[in-house]
């Protein structure tokens, strides 16, 4: 075995056991809060982690420094993943989380850039964080920034217009500084995005539309880590990254279950699901 | 006042005075940049410039991205896509965040003329005034236009401003001091004030001289700044008058006029005559006939001032 893979795992056990603490905020928090999404927050937890504890360069004291790489959550529900993310990072203090969507909280039931630290921009209308991720890209190759954007977008959220109008604005400009990422559960309120309005083949589409397109195990980080080094190298054009997810990943009952896409878990649900977490191997 | 311009040929002149001087400034434009002017920026600052085809929402929703990295964004397109189609980018993703982004879209109001209903917005104004946070200014001539957009600038947020494609009367000069959220008394009186904004206050300017004709002293004031709006302006003239007039290129729902209907029933309840569109859709047409056909004419002004008095 050569130094480099040795350096390898050791990162993607660090990001692993990350993601791990990272799961059992997401369902403290929502335990706490009595409302919220965990689904679409646990699908989400390897691809954010990666992005914060491996990926992205920023600085939590200083959460507006321009040099920064930039977030977006553009599935703006999916708040807890973040929050739990910014927490870690040391953008906040971890006990605030107890605090999600409470009057007096600066932690909102979607991400609001004036009241959380951290958060690149205010979103939760579905969307709409997306096209406002292409305009920060733009913004960022006027400046000739170094800096790069990510974007994650939902399955269902990819039923709306803007997702592809903005789809279409990003590869004319060669916005190769943004990479999109779906977190793709194949799960939506009203059921299965494939029952609903199904919108494969998704990665054939993206490429349809310009962007260099990687299809990943959104839950395996040696992938997730591969896919956006991958996207580093690709020039003159935007990535999108099809990550394929399971809703509620790693908590049993919830694991592919529409009924928690906004259903917080009781209290009996969080000591199960923090079991279970924290049984699948150790937090970081 | 015998040469006339539109608001919207100020917008392309102004966004180069700025572009000059700012580097900050990026113009959107929605495949309208010949009829909103813009193209005048794009030919003098191309790498400041995005044509973001067909597609507003996207266009609204991209400013707001731009704003958080430092830019100054200024979005065009028509006022009925602008504030219409990509309503709720804009109340979302721009106004509730408060980022700073300028939109300026042109062709508001039936004066667009021969291409109807379905281009005419008359609620651009009521939809941009209920977001919290927006400024929304209507100005009456090419000059208070050039004015406003320039201020449009040092407002740290969300500004409205609302352009024309009908030409106008000059009422204000280049050196014209525009103060975002204050009221100008054009012309005093002290039967009745007529509150305008837009392409009415020229003709309200006009009904005020044929009233002056009739013993009827008229007063003139210019709301150009819809929100926030200048309500001790109001509330003194209403004092003094006892009658108001308002005057609008918009839906007589949620535009100045209700605006200032809500404003005086809570501070000083005088009767009130709303001249604007009642509440229906526009339709083809040269804008002379328009105004006729909805009754936005300085002869509509006049009756509705004399219908106050009794008269």
């Amino acid at each position: 075995m050569t130094t480099h893979t040795t350096n390898k795992q050791a990162t993607v056990s660090l990001v692993e056991a990350k993601a791990r603490t990272i799961r059992t905020r997401i369902i403290n928090m929502l335990g706490a809060a009595g409302s919220g999404h965990p689904g679409g927050s646990l699908s989400a937890a390897d691809i954010v982690t990666t992005l914060y504890f491996h990926e992205m360069n920023h600085n939590a004291a200083e959460p507006r420094w321009p040099g920064r790489d930039r977030f977006v959550l553009s599935k703006g529900h999916a708040a807890p993943v973040l929050y739990a993310a910014l927490a870690e990072s040391g953008y906040f203090p971890r006990e605030d989380l107890a605090t999600l969507r409470k009057i007096d909280s600066h932690l909102q039931g979607h991400p609001d850039m004036n009241k959380t630290p951290g958060v690149e921009i205010s979103t939760g209308s579905l969307g709409m964080g997306f096209s406002a991720a292409v305009g920060m890209a733009l913004g960022l190759k006027i400046d000739k920034s170094e800096s790069r954007v990510y974007t994650l977008i939902g399955d269902g959220e990819s039923q709306e217009g803007i997702i592809w109008e903005a789809s279409m604005f990003a590869p004319q400009h060669k916005l190769d500084n943004l990479v999109g990422i779906l977190d793709y559960n194949n799960l939506q309120i009203d059921g299965r995005v494939s029952d609903i309005v199904d919108i494969r083949p998704a990665a054939a589409k993206w490429s349809a539309f310009g962007w260099h397109t990687i299809e990943i195990d959104g839950h395996n980080i040696e992938q997730i880590i591969g896919a956006l080094d991958e996207a580093k190298s690709i020039k003159g054009k935007p990535t999108m990254i099809i990550a394929n997810t399971v809703k509620g990943k790693n908590v049993s009952f919830m694991e592919g279950q529409v009924d928690f896409h906004g259903k917080a878990p009781s209290k009996d649900e969080v000591a199960q699901a923090c079991g279970e977490i924290e049984a699948s191997g150790p937090l970081g | 006042m015998s040469e006339k311009r539109a608001t919207r040929e100020a917008y392309g002149e102004t966004l180069i005075e700025l572009g000059r001087v700012n580097p900050n400034i990026v113009v959107l434009e929605a495949d309208l940049a010949k009829s909103t002017t813009t193209i005048k920026f794009k030919k003098e600052f191309p790498d400041r410039f995005f044509d973001c085809g067909v597609a507003e929402q996207n266009m609204m929703a991209m400013a707001a991205g731009l704003a958080t990295t430092g830019k100054i964004c200024f979005t065009g397109s028509f006022a009925m896509f602008a504030t219409g189609r990509a309503f709720e980018q804009v109340r979302n993703t721009i106004a509730y965040p408060s980022l700073n982004v300028k939109i300026c879209p042109t062709h508001a109001g039936i004066t667009v003329g021969a291409d109807g209903g379905s281009h005419q917005t008359i609620e651009d104004i009521a939809l941009m005034r209920v977001i919290p946070g927006m400024t929304v200014i209507v100005p009456a001539d090419y000059y208070e236009a050039k004015k406003a957009i320039a201020k449009a600038v040092e407002i740290d947020g969300p500004v409205y401003v609302r352009l024309g494609r009908a030409t106008l009367p000059m009422i204000f000069d280049e050196d014209y001091d525009f103060v975002p959220g204050k009221a100008i008394v054009l012309r005093e009186g002290t039967d009745v004030t007529i509150f305008a904004t837009g392409i009415m206050v020229s003709s309200s300017l006009v009904a005020a001289e044929s009233l002056a004709k009739d013993g009827i002293s008229a007063e003139v004031i210019n709301i150009s700044t819809i929100k926030p709006l200048d309500d001790n302006a109001i509330i003194e003239s209403a004092v003094k008058t006892g009658r108001v007039v308002v005057a609008e290129e918009h839906s007589i729902i949620g535009g100045l006029g209700s605006a200032v209907a809500e404003l005086l029933c809570e501070k000083h309840p005088v009767p009130v005559a709303r001249v604007g569109i009642k509440d229906v859709f526009g339709r083809s047409g040269e804008p002379a006939e328009l105004l006729k056909y909805y009754g936005l004419t300085d002869e509509d002004i006049s009756q509705a001032a004399k219908g106050l008095l009794g008269k």
